[in-house]
């Protein structure tokens, strides 16, 4: 799929004779280079889940935080340059209360995706900006019940029942692609979503990861927070298990 | 910018020939909140009327609120300044939240940012009308605070606003002591509240009692005092009277 664009790669503001813009697709290529990230949406709520690459072994478990609150009522996982990340979860927080202290009620998550792929837009328009280097996966309940949105660095954004972004998305989309998700609870799409990553997880080009899982559902009385302890736990020992289930074969 | 002849003033003083607005008297207003500190936490009682001017015009305002896992907000003065300080609140509390760090804003930082924003309110001559009480437990540390419109703050184990400094404190001075139980203080609190019934105009019959412990908050259904009317003195009030002409 890859391809020199020799010449029409320069800027952003240039579309190469087939209609590309290479800028855009090599600020995916910085995506998928990161660690992977999945978000699944489950009977009652969304889960998301990060695959932490670690990159120093003096770093403290628990920092380096990829899967940020937006607002009481959504999350938003970043996948790709964590700088770029911190911009738009940024940008999205100040949309999500703008929203809420013009029109009184919380940012319907449709709305939040369409202001949050727009701001990623405008930085593919400009030969002065660059486009992020970042690929966002959201996940919110509404009124509308749970939804997943997934925002790449071009600006699109669309509703997904399951998405990956990162390293192993092609082996993730896979694997969800398998569950049956509409009849699955999120307290057991907590479990999948850990089983995917540390499958997805090549041992052999990085070392360590964290598992790093958010959740919004109705367990959560729909505020999107971290899973709770005890259930990541469970989560990664069955993630655990199930590898080795796996290599034992 | 410059160029064009401005019609706004630089002077905030200006009176009515000026653009900007501030707050100049409050249209609809709560009465006295007054609260305790007790053994296991706050206990905070505020009526639920809403007056206009001299008339009792609404009768279900809450007037104290939960702020986040640990404080409980009570306020007297104008209703809508009250909303607007709730809502400042709110995005305070949202964003402690959003941080998402094991650590929560406790009462002592509420109480801290509200006494900020009032006093920098009242030093632009554009007050909130209100006088806010701020109580809370966080890691078994109680706390009871006041703050009023012109940013004068302070933590006591006892507080009131209003009528209620005037009237409850008093009585609190008298009767409290440390290590009130959850029945001595609600006695204690209806008792400063009926005086506060009886004599206080704005007040009305209709009063919630709130308690902030380490577990959480807890606001009462709305219930009214029984009060006494059979003193002789009230019988037959109109004999002593002579007519004017």
């Amino acid at each position: 799929m890859s391809s020199i664009g020799t010449g029409y790669d320069l800027s952003v503001t240039t579309f190469s004779p087939d209609g590309r813009v290479f800028q855009i697709e090599y600020a995916a290529k910085a995506v998928d280079n990161s660690g992977t990230v999945i978000g699944i949406k489950c009977k009652d709520g969304i889960v998301m889940g990060v695959e932490k690459l670690i990159t120093s072994k003096m770093m403290l478990p628990g920092s380096n935080r990829r899967i940020h609150s937006v607002h009481r009522h959504s999350g938003m996982a970043v996948a790709g340059l964590a700088a770029d990340g911190r911009q738009i979860v940024a940008r999205a927080k100040s949309e999500a209360t703008n929203y809420e202290s013009v029109y009184g009620e919380a940012i319907p998550i449709k709305e939040l995706a369409q202001r949050v792929a727009s701001y990623v837009h405008l930085c593919t328009l400009y030969w002065w900006l660059r486009p992020f280097g970042c690929g966002v996966i959201l996940g919110g309940y509404d009124r509308d019940g749970p939804q997943l949105y997934m925002v790449e660095p071009s600006g699109i954004s669309y509703r997904y029942f399951g998405a990956a972004i990162g390293k192993g998305k092609q082996a993730a989309k896979t694997e969800i692609e398998k569950l049956k998700l509409s009849e699955m609870t999120c307290r057991e799409g907590v479990i999948e979503v850990a089983k995917i990553i540390y499958k997805v997880h090549d041992e052999a080009k990085d070392k360590a990861f964290e598992l790093e899982m958010s959740w919004v559902c109705d367990e959560s009385k729909q505020q999107h927070q971290k899973v709770p302890d005890d259930l990541l736990e469970e989560a990664k020992v069955a993630a655990r298990a199930a590898l080795e289930e796996m290599d034992a074969d | 910018m410059n160029f064009i002849a401005s019609k706004q003033p630089e002077n905030r003083l200006l009176g009515p020939e000026s653009d900007t607005q501030r707050t100049l008297y409050p249209y609809v207003t709560g009465t006295s909140v007054v609260a305790l500190k007790y053994k296991d936490g706050i206990l905070m009682a505020a009526d639920m009327g809403g007056s206009y001017g001299s008339t009792l015009r609404y009768k279900s305002v809450e007037r104290m609120k939960p702020i986040g896992k640990h404080s409980l907000l009570g306020a007297s003065g104008e209703i809508s300044d009250f909303q607007e300080i709730l809502r400042y609140l709110d995005e305070l509390i949202l964003y402690d939240n959003m941080w998402d760090d094991g650590n929560s804003l406790g009462p002592k930082e509420v109480h801290n940012y509200l006494t900020r924003v009032m006093y920098n309110r009242r030093n632009k001559f554009n007050p909130l009308w209100n006088s806010l009480v701020l109580g809370g437990v966080k890691n078994g540390q109680t706390y009871l605070g006041m703050v009023n419109m012109i940013g004068v703050n302070f933590e006591d184990n006892h507080v009131a606003t209003g009528f209620g400094n005037h009237l409850a404190r008093p009585i609190l001075r008298q009767e409290w002591h440390e290590n009130l139980s959850f029945e001595d203080g609600v006695k204690l609190l209806e008792k400063c509240m009926r005086v506060l019934l009886y004599r206080d105009r704005s007040a009305v019959n209709k009063l919630q009692i709130a308690k902030i412990t380490e577990e959480g908050v807890t606001i009462s259904q709305p219930y009214s005092l029984k009060t006494y009317w059979e003193f002789s003195a009230f019988e037959n009030p109109a004999q002593g009277a002579i007519g004017s002409w």
